[in-house]
């Protein structure tokens, strides 16, 4: 019995969701009394899984799995949850992730649970908190398979330090063929995204109008923020669809969320939810988001933005 | 070219979320269902499939008799077919198995479901499908040309975006993007007439196990009322966001 968190990776460096799932595995492990083993594909420096908990690392170094692609990746982290004996596998709830899981829970025959948020509550019979009607109640879900595949919520769990073993081994699974061919890849790059910032600062039809994200972009800057928008400004083509958060959208699960000139419509609420601090900045004290938010301004967005901005820039000055 | 859409009717996302039965059961009263927003992305797809290039549509849902006005609609608004298999959603993998054996006796070229239902939001089903039949598998897909036998579909990623290509049989798990909002079809009286004749028939469920159970169901705590700043005074802002909130 142990438990295999795979470590998801960008360019060699491995991301935030990957010592998350470590911490969580490992606190998991404690339950249990067991061992975590985590899997890198393409990480050359382990060493920080070790802190996080570890136990032992399988590492896989193979250029040809330089582009994720689903049903390889799956069929690698199966091989590996063999290879350890894993009862729980553990994953995050990257947009990659997502799209390999359902595969993996096949290949294990394992019951899977997406979007958790805790720890199990009962081990026997295995009970995990998940989220259910996009983040507006949550449910308690048993697992009834040998082997579990848990979906972790993005920062719903935190990084926490832990000492491990971390004995490093490589690892050289079978590649699987697969018919599905990576053609291009788009993204942007030194910059944060939606999904792995630890602030999101995100702009609505208030702006009132594309040649005004600059003010967004400026904020963003100051905070090391991701940029974001509403469906509107999406639908109106002002920022790509790729930027656009709700229900529709993308999912936001971040420590900070501050929306500009955002009403708070029902379908965008759902997908900001998850975040644990919402700032709101508008100028309608009617707007709904001013009811689901924790902190918030009445006023002209292109008021307070500017004075916002230069306020932080001090702020981070002196806490240099 | 076969095409089958994969429907899931849920709650309208306006919806109040509550529950009943000691927590275990949602609570229906009053609510209101709706084709799940991701998979009618694809339904629209699929009828421009159909209309530029020639396709045939079915749509399955797996659920109970109340789930037929859902699959009407999507006959209303151009489906030719429906298929119902009579049993109720117990979870992801129960409805997965459900589909794959019904699409394991009726073969089709494309296969194309919601990346996930606005319910249970599980993200299960397409690539549950894909992974039970061994066929090709694309979610969070954005975009879809099929040219002779051949798909390229655009796959949101973190950050942005990607091209993938792959020859059908192909599941995909949809969403915005596929069509826009603007090109989502309001059935007329003409479809909705023409639905009712259309063939809706409904099977019984093939043998299958769920592997997982909902216990109970509960809301977050209710949230504490917002702290207004004066718009004058935005150190106090910075203040409650560093040392309160502790998120700077």
């Amino acid at each position: 019995m142990s438990i295999l968190v795979y470590i998801e990776s960008s360019e060699g460096a491995i991301k935030k969701t990957g010592h998350e799932g470590t911490s969580y595995a490992k606190a998991l492990a404690e339950k249990m009394n067991c061992k975590v083993t985590a899997l890198t594909i393409n990480v050359s420096d382990t060493d920080s899984l070790k802190e996080c908990g570890a136990d032992a690392v399988l590492q896989v170094t193979n250029a040809d799995l330089k582009h994720f692609e689903a049903s390889v990746y799956s069929n690698i982290i199966a091989q590996a949850a063999k290879e350890v004996s894993a009862s729980v596998v553990v994953i995050s709830s990257s947009a990659d992730s997502k799209y390999m899981a359902p595969l993996l829970a096949i290949e294990l025959n394992a019951g899977y649970a997406s979007n958790v948020t805790d720890l199990p509550s009962s081990l026997s019979p295995f009970t995990v908190k998940r989220t259910v009607f996009t983040n507006k109640a949550f449910c308690d879900t048993t697992l009834q398979t040998d082997v579990k595949l848990l979906g972790l919520s993005n920062n719903s769990f935190g990084v926490h330090k832990n000492v491990g073993e971390a004995i490093t081994t490589s690892f050289e699974p079978v590649l699987k063929p697969s018919s599905v061919q990576v053609d291009s890849v788009e993204k942007v790059v030194g910059k944060a995204t939606i999904a792995d910032a630890d602030v999101v600062v995100s702009g609505g039809r208030g702006l009132k109008g594309p040649e005004n994200w600059g003010l967004i972009e400026e904020l963003a800057d100051v905070l090391g923020a991701a940029t974001a928008c509403s469906k509107p400004v999406s639908d109106l083509g002002w920022r790509p669809h790729s930027e656009h958060v709700g229900q529709t959208g993308k999912p936001v699960a971040t420590n900070l969320y501050i929306a500009i000139g955002i009403s708070g419509a029902i379908q965008h609420l759902a997908g900001i939810n998850a975040s644990k601090v919402k700032v709101v900045i508008n100028n309608d004290p009617e707007a709904p988001f001013f009811k689901a938010a924790d902190y918030g301004i009445v006023g002209d967005a292109f008021e307070v933005i500017p004075k916002l901005i230069e306020k932080l820039k001090a702020f981070k000055a002196q806490s240099a | 070219m076969k095409i089958l859409v994969c429907i899931s009717h849920v709650p309208d996302t306006t919806s109040k979320i509550n529950f009943v039965e000691n927590d275990t059961q949602f609570d229906q009263q009053g609510v209101q269902y709706v084709i799940n927003p991701n998979d009618e992305f694809g339904l629209t797809r699929a009828m421009w499939f159909k209309e530029k290039q020639g396709a045939s549509i079915d749509v399955i849902n797996v659920g109970l008799a109340q789930t037929e006005s859902t699959l009407r609609k999507c006959l209303a608004i151009g489906a030719d077919s429906a298929v119902r298999i009579d049993a109720e959603p117990l979870d992801g993998i129960f409805v997965a198995k459900q589909i794959a054996a019904y699409v394991q006796e009726n073969p089709y070229d494309l296969i194309i479901a919601g990346r996930e239902s606005i319910d249970y939001n599980g993200g299960m089903v397409p690539g549950m499908i894909a992974g039970i039949l061994g066929l090709n598998f694309v979610t969070n897909c954005t975009h879809l040309t099929i040219d002779n036998n051949k798909a390229t579909a655009e796959r949101e990623i973190d950050g942005g975006k990607e091209t993938l290509s792959c020859p059908l049989p192909l599941v995909i798990g949809g969403q915005k993007g596929l069509v826009e909002e603007s090109d989502l079809r309001i059935p007329n009286m003409r479809g909705i007439m023409q639905a009712r004749k259309k063939p809706l028939s409904v099977l019984p469920a093939f043998e299958a196990a769920p592997d997982t159970k909902i216990n109970t169901f509960y809301k977050p705590a209710e949230k504490e009322a917002v702290k207004l700043v004066d718009a004058e005074n935005i150190d106090e802002l910075i203040d409650l966001l560093h040392n309160e909130a502790n998120v700077l």
